[in-house]
């Protein structure tokens, strides 16, 4: 009866990862499959140089997402330009100068950020800083890449900093000591021994932190205006691979060469997620193997 | 000749590609200490976990060879059987984070109906055995809140609870002081009555002190195993002699 | 030496700086949430379901629509999850396999949500033929926080000493016994934890539910398991883009982003108490 039970319990959970592997197997090929289909019609190379997006035109629709990877680019650059100093600075700030105390109080807050969800983030980014960013840079309107930047910012920020922190405090003691013991200051020893010695962490949290940017869906869409064109800079109001998804699936029929198109757009954001994340797991995978 | 309680037949063990038994074959009787020694990483306490099939979760673990348990090979019973007639104390005590009580009963309720009272009485009776009774008033208390000695005393009434006929010790006072050290001696030379008691143990005082038989192994081989005090007098190999005299180790 | 000295003080300068401007902003963000999303709070808020074009009226079906959703997502998450894990860290053998499911299982927690919206859509509602219904749109959910779930399991079962399996091992226990009556008790907190993570994780999430089964207002709460529902997350997006009069209807969504911001905060610190329970304990 025992052994009955064990083996048993075996199977179910063995069946459990199965499962798992499978249907996390499904969405890859889903998506590619899917995706695939729409370059029965489109060419690859049009997909992702044609400048014009606009799938729902009756006279030959036009499928060149080009405009939207730069969008996708721009707002994700603007957001790590932002969140990498700050998340960095903040990481050595929490691990190396921050009292027990006040680090035992930043945490739960940065892990407050990270479970705010990006719907509400967005809401935010349209009440708060829109307004704001209308007034003070005197815009027309507050929804830009800037807004989508500086949510994105936020978003990508309790990754970046946990890690980093994690990475920071992994440094070995006796490097700082050394580093001590040959008279050099505190600001010295940080930027000179303790950050050096873990860059690979800290270029892997960044990675993992553009990761999250890069695929977030709703914030962008709520705030950056979403027009279809090739923005120019900051101050444009842009339209993300995510965006598109978010916004024409709910409109097209199945099956058709605009659905297909979607799941090419989906495609290319998930390649692009998989990429930087294995990498940002290699270089942490290195950086681990160093430390023993 | 009379029946050996464990047996190991041209025992080899391959961990990978390394190979850390060779060839071990040893007859361990019943009713005696037999106490296994040897510079660490000589494969003693390997040896040791052969005979309950510890290995079993180690997917890199290969074994040649024959263990016997009463004659009979190990591997075509029931690991888990196995174990209930084999017993283990490790080296560190590993009590389970729950109280006194369900530490004892653990192994008494997975192969047993019994009833509350006969329960209380078979884990008062293991810890009377192990001389924890008069100690520990309380066991709804946690186990984890004993000191080491009691935990590791425990540990070993936890064993001999669910009646094994051997006894396995896997350097049960390395982690102790030497009060509780002595206390957990003096428990191993009472169970041998009843068990047949195995013991890793890297200090050698304490395999004189504690065993009736003595075995000296060295990279993975088995050198010489005979009564203890022959052994510790006049041992036949030079390694064993350059061991003892504390040459290496 | 004076040039040392003040060369070092921009430095930390600057770290101080950078902490003030990320805690700053996280105040601002709250202080505003909870300075225009109380006043809309009352009993009626609660209780009623949204009135005369969403411009009056609470949030009732909004709130049990979200409850259930995520109910439903757990059950799905939380069997498969645990279980997988469970396989991963005590039955697979450390092979390359095993590797390569646990770097894949890793790496969908970085998928973009709205990806898992789509395989949703592709999967349940099409294939499966929910349609867009309440249990499309949960086990999109399950699927998207089944990598939170086994990664935490993992990490929980990966803390369990090496010596409970053992001493529960060679009392004859069966490897199920040595799992079930001490590994995933040890776990457990740890376990739970990730939880309430995935849980908070799949109350907030929009882009999943968008396609699958989401509607912005409906007269009744969702009778079956195929009936469409409202929830907290799409109401604000309704609500501050999509809504005719978005001025009139701004307090009711900062009212629902103040619930669904002190829903999560309650999840974040029951996790925060099991994790410090466990550390307290342990040892």
């Amino acid at each position: 009866m025992r052994d009955r039970v064990n083996r048993l319990m075996a199977l179910i959970i063995q069946a459990c990862a199965l499962s798992s592997v499978l249907v996390l197997m499904g969405i890859f090929l889903m998506l590619l499959i899917n995706g695939a289909m729409l370059f029965k019609e489109v060419s690859v190379f049009d997909f992702l140089t044609g400048m014009t997006w606009n799938p729902g035109a009756f006279d030959g629709p036009a499928y060149g997402a080009l405009s939207l990877i730069w969008s996708t680019i721009l707002v994700t650059i603007g957001a790590m330009l932002m969140a990498i100093p700050l998340g960095i600075a903040m990481a050595a700030f929490m691990s190396e100068v921050a009292p027990r105390f006040w680090r035992n109080l930043l945490k739960p807050l940065i892990e407050l950020l990270a479970g705010i969800p990006s719907v509400v983030l967005g809401f935010i980014g349209i009440e708060l800083i829109g307004p704001l960013l209308q007034k003070y840079l005197g815009l027309s309107t507050g929804f830009n890449a800037l807004n989508g930047s500086i949510l994105l910012c936020l978003m990508a920020l309790p990754t970046i900093i946990s890690l980093s922190e994690e990475a920071i405090r992994a440094v070995p003691f006796s490097f700082k000591e050394a580093s001590y013991g040959l008279g050099a200051g505190k600001w010295e020893t940080l930027i000179k021994v303790t950050l050096p010695a873990c860059t690979s962490g800290l270029i892997a949290s960044s990675m993992l932190g553009l990761g999250r940017a890069l695929g977030e869906t709703m914030t962008v869409l709520m705030v950056t205006g979403n027009a279809l064109q090739f923005p120019h800079g900051f101050y444009d109001s842009v339209r993300t691979l995510t965006s598109t998804i978010a916004i024409e699936l709910g409109e097209v029929a199945s099956g058709t060469t605009h659905y297909f198109a979607l799941f090419a757009v989906a495609s290319l954001l998930f390649c692009l997620c998989l990429i930087i994340n294995i990498a940002a797991e290699a270089i942490a995978a290195k950086f681990r193997y160093r430390q023993t | 000749m009379s029946q050996m309680k464990l047996e190991a037949k041209g025992l080899d063990l391959f961990f990978g590609a390394k190979h850390v038994l060779k060839k071990v074959s040893i007859r361990i009787p019943d009713k005696q200490v037999t106490a296994l020694i040897g510079p660490s990483g000589c494969g003693k306490s390997t040896l040791l976990r052969c005979f309950n099939r510890m290995h079993d979760l180690n997917p890199m673990a290969k074994l040649k060879g024959d263990v016997l348990f009463e004659g009979q090979d190990i591997h075509l019973s029931k690991a888990a059987e196995l174990r209930q007639k084999v017993g283990m104390v490790f080296q560190k005590p590993n009590p389970f984070p729950q109280s006194i009580f369900d530490n004892v009963a653990y192994g008494l309720r997975l192969s047993q109906k019994l009833t509350k009272s006969e329960l209380e009485y078979k884990v008062k009776a293991a810890l009377s055995q192990a001389h924890l009774i008069d100690e520990l008033p309380d066991l709804k208390a946690s186990a984890m809140e004993l000191s080491g000695g009691q935990q590791q005393r425990l540990c070993i009434a936890r064993a001999v609870a669910v009646s094994p006929s051997v006894l396995l010790m896997d350097e049960p006072c390395s982690a102790l002081d030497p009060i509780s050290t002595r206390k957990v001696e003096e428990l191993v030379l009472q169970l041998k009555s009843d068990y047949c008691v195995v013991i890793v143990t890297h200090n050698m005082q304490q395999a004189k002190r504690v065993s009736d038989l003595t075995a000296f192994m060295y990279m993975g081989e088995l050198i010489e195993f005979s009564e203890t005090r022959q052994l510790f007098d006049k041992a036949s190999h030079e390694l064993t002699r350059n061991y003892l005299e504390g040459s290496f180790g | 030496m004076m040039n040392r000295n003040w060369y070092s003080n921009l430095g930390f300068g600057s770290l101080y700086l950078s902490t003030f401007l990320v805690v700053g902003f996280i105040a601002v963000i709250l202080w505003d949430l909870i300075y225009k999303g109380a006043p809309s709070w009352n009993w009626t808020f609660f209780s009623e379901g949204p009135q005369e074009g969403m411009t009056k009226g609470g949030i009732f079906p909004v709130i049990v629509g979200t409850f259930y959703v995520t109910l439903i997502s757990t059950i799905a998450s939380l069997p498969l999850g645990i279980g997988t894990a469970i396989y991963l860290q005590e039955y697979a053998p450390d092979n390359l396999l095993t590797r390569l499911i646990r770097s894949s299982i890793r790496n969908l927690a970085g998928v973009p949500s709205v990806i898992f919206g789509l395989f949703g859509l592709v999967l349940f509602v099409q294939h499966m033929q929910m349609g867009t219904s309440l249990l499309a749109s949960g086990l999109t959910l399950g699927l998207l926080t089944l990598p939170t779930v086994v990664a935490s399991t993992e990490e929980a079962l990966r803390n369990v000493p090496q010596s409970y399996r053992e001493g529960a091992l060679a009392l004859g226990a069966t490897q199920w016994e040595v799992i079930w009556h001490q590994v995933l008790p040890a776990a457990s907190s740890g376990i739970w934890t990730g939880a309430m993570l995935a849980i908070s994780r799949a109350a907030g999430e929009t882009a999943p539910i968008l396609f699958t089964g989401v509607t912005f207002y409906q007269r009744f709460l969702p009778q079956s398991l195929f009936h469409e529902f409202m929830a907290m997350p799409y109401h604000i997006f309704i609500l501050s883009t999509q809504h005719h009069a978005i001025e009139i209807v701004t307090p009711i969504a900062y009212g629902t982003a103040l619930l669904l911001l002190v829903q999560i905060l309650i999840l974040q610190m029951i996790a925060f108490y099991l994790r410090y329970k466990q550390t307290s304990t342990r040892r």
